[in-house]
């Protein structure tokens, strides 16, 4: 038996969820070879090896640059078949979820994703995953010989102590088939901390009264290395970018820590950021619902709280 | 343009969540039934799309007779005409299947249908049925705009967007800012009535998982307020009590 997992790279670099994958695959099987596309070193990418993958195998075709979906979808389903995987990880993304359901069908592999756990394999193959967004879990037996696991971002932790992988180059058939779509241009925030894969999330809700009292909110984030985010009103009010908003409709996150000020909790707010592991409310109204989901709690003025919350941590860093 | 808008049937985004019989059913006591939030943003699109095109609309539902009403909504909505396949929608391969069996034998334009679900928040079946039909797939997909033959679209990437172009016939996963979600007038709930909801029976049962338990997370910890004259004391309980900074 052999796992091959999927990872993203990102500016050069293996995305934190994807060596998060990599960990989860080494979890269950000791023979991992992981899988990357597009313009990266041999060296970032044999760091795959320390979250236990022994090697990567390495499509640095250019045309693998962009994240076609179906392209990528085409030469996992090849790799597999090189080194007779029966399992494929990858972290659950933008990018990985449509990826993953192309593959299953190439692969006649039984899919899941939001996975949390590792898999028991006493009685099949169960694996537990999260399901009414956050509300509830199931344990799903993956029935076929072969089967697809999309990780839940955050749902592991990543391995460090392993050796660096051998990096092969991998060369995928293409097909004209596989590049019908035709990516045109990216948009992409870059510098800051991306929120999909951030560890701390400082949030802002309608409770900031405008764009221009971000400051403070941006103030805490770089201070704790969070990535921002807001309330769908607040992105729908323009006042902040649509990839910021989280929730049921928005981006789902599952940071270490979530910190909300002046958010109300609205269910289809907390749909986004209930598996988030400790969550902090700023609110000025004690009956906020979103202290109900909360660890810890102040009630107070936003503008009063924020910037002394940002000097007491700027106090203990030193 | 014939478009097939799949929808799910799900239950409300604010629905208390819980099962019964030892964990292995859903429990919808008292439990209201709605279009797939992301279903419906996938549907207010084809109604746009099918008044600048003079396209039809037909919306497919896989599952049991209890799901008519969230058809008839979608019919309500602008829809031509609804297909139900009628069978307990067991997996995403299951599912993606069934469309796929239908749109094999109608050949539509466009396959829009919301992400994911919000009950198994799988985001599988789209992709699924572009695969089966060897048909390109895409998703999250934000706007879709139609020229002749041609679909330019952008999709939501980790912390931001990409554009793209393809041509139909195409499947896509949709979430907002798409289109508006459309209300339906009394007029489209007085037509929804007399227009076609065909059943049929499903044409593949394999599946390719098998769900054994559901469970609750634990419950939640009592919240731990702290008075706003007293800041550091949180950041103190970040670090050395949540471990968390
Ligand atoms: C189908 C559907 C999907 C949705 N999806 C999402 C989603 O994905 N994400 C999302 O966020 N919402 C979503 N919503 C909207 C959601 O229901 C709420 O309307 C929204 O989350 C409210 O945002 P808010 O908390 O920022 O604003 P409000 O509800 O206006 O709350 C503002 C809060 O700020 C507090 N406040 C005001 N001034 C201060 C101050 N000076 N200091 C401290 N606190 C202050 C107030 O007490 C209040 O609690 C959805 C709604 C629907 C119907």
């Amino acid at each position: 038996m052999s796992v091959l997992v999927f990872i993203e790279i990102s500016e050069g670099a293996i995305k934190k969820s994807s060596l998060e994958a990599v960990s989860f695959a080494a979890g269950f099987d000791s023979n991992v070879t992981a899988i990357a596309f597009g313009e990266a070193s041999a060296d970032s990418l044999k760091i795959a090896g320390k979250a236990g993958a022994s090697k990567v195998l390495h499509v640095g075709d250019t045309k693998y640059n962009d994240g076609n979906i179906q392209a990528y979808a085409s030469a996992i389903a090849k790799a597999a078949d090189s080194i007779a995987a029966d399992t494929v990880v990858l972290a659950n993304s933008s990018l990985g979820d449509p990826v993953a359901a192309r593959l299953s069908i190439k692969m006649n592999a039984s899919l899941t994703s939001n996975v949390i756990e590792l898999p028991d394999t006493s009685n099949g193959f169960v694996v537990k995953r999260s399901i009414y967004t956050g509300k509830a879990f199931a344990q799903v037996n993956l029935t076929e010989g072969k089967r697809i696991i999309g990780i839940k971002k955050n749902a592991t932790t990543i391995k460090e102590d392993g050796a660096d992988a051998s990096v092969e180059a991998f060369s995928a058939e293409d097909s004209t088939d596989d590049f019908k779509v035709k990516i045109l241009s990216k948009e992409k925030a870059t510098g800051d901390v991306l929120l999909p894969e951030a560890d701390i999330v400082v949030s802002g809700g309608r409770g900031l009264k405008g764009p221009e009292n971000w400051g403070m909110i941006e103030d805490l984030a770089k201070t704790l290395g969070a990535a921002t985010a807001c309330s769908k009103p607040v992105s729908d009010m323009d006042w902040r970018p649509h990839h910021e908003h989280v929730g049921q409709t928005g981006i789902k996150v599952a940071p270490s820590l979530y910190i909300a000020v002046g958010i109300s909790g609205a269910i289809q707010h907390l749909a986004g950021v209930n598996s988030s592991k400790c969550i902090v409310v700023i609110n000025k109204d004690e009956e906020a619902p979103f202290f109900k989901a909360a660890d810890y709690g102040i009630v107070g003025d936003a503008f009063e709280v924020v910037p002394k919350l940002t000097e007491a941590i700027k106090a203990i860093n030193g | 343009m014939k478009i097939l808008v799949c929808i799910t049937h799900v239950p409300d985004t604010t629905s208390k969540i819980s099962f019964t019989d030892g964990n292995t059913q859903f429990d919808k006591t008292g439990v209201q039934f709605i279009i797939g939030p992301y279903d419906d943003y996938a549907l207010a699109r084809a109604v746009e799309l099918k008044e600048q095109s003079n396209g039809t609309i037909t919306v497919l539902n896989v599952g049991e007779a209890e799901t008519e009403p969230t058809l008839r909504k979608a019919l309500a909505i602008g829809a031509d005409d609804a297909i139900r396949v009628n069978a307990n929608p067991t997996d995403s391969y299951f599912v993606a299947n069934q469309i796929a069996a239908i749109a094999k034998e109608h050949q539509y334009d466009l396959i829009l249908m919301g992400r994911e679900s919000i009950d198994f928040n799988s985001g599988a079946v789209h992709g699924m049925v572009g695969e089966i039909l060897g048909i390109p797939s895409l998703s999250p997909i934000m706007t879709l705009d139609i020229d002749g033959t041609t679909a330019k679209m952008t999709r939501e990437i980790e912390g931001g967007k990409e554009t793209l172009e393809a041509e139909l016939p195409l499947v896509l996963g949709c979430q907002e800012p798409i289109a508006e979600w459309k209300i339906p007038n009394m007029r489209g709930i007085m037509t929804a009535r007399s227009k076609p909801l065909n059943v049929v029976e499903p044409t593949d049962n394999s599946v390719r998982t098998q769900l054994k338990e559901y469970q609750m997370p634990p419950a939640k910890g009592a919240v731990k307020m702290i008075s706003a004259d007293n800041v550091s004391e949180l950041v103190n309980l970040l670090k050395n009590e949540a471990k968390v900074i």
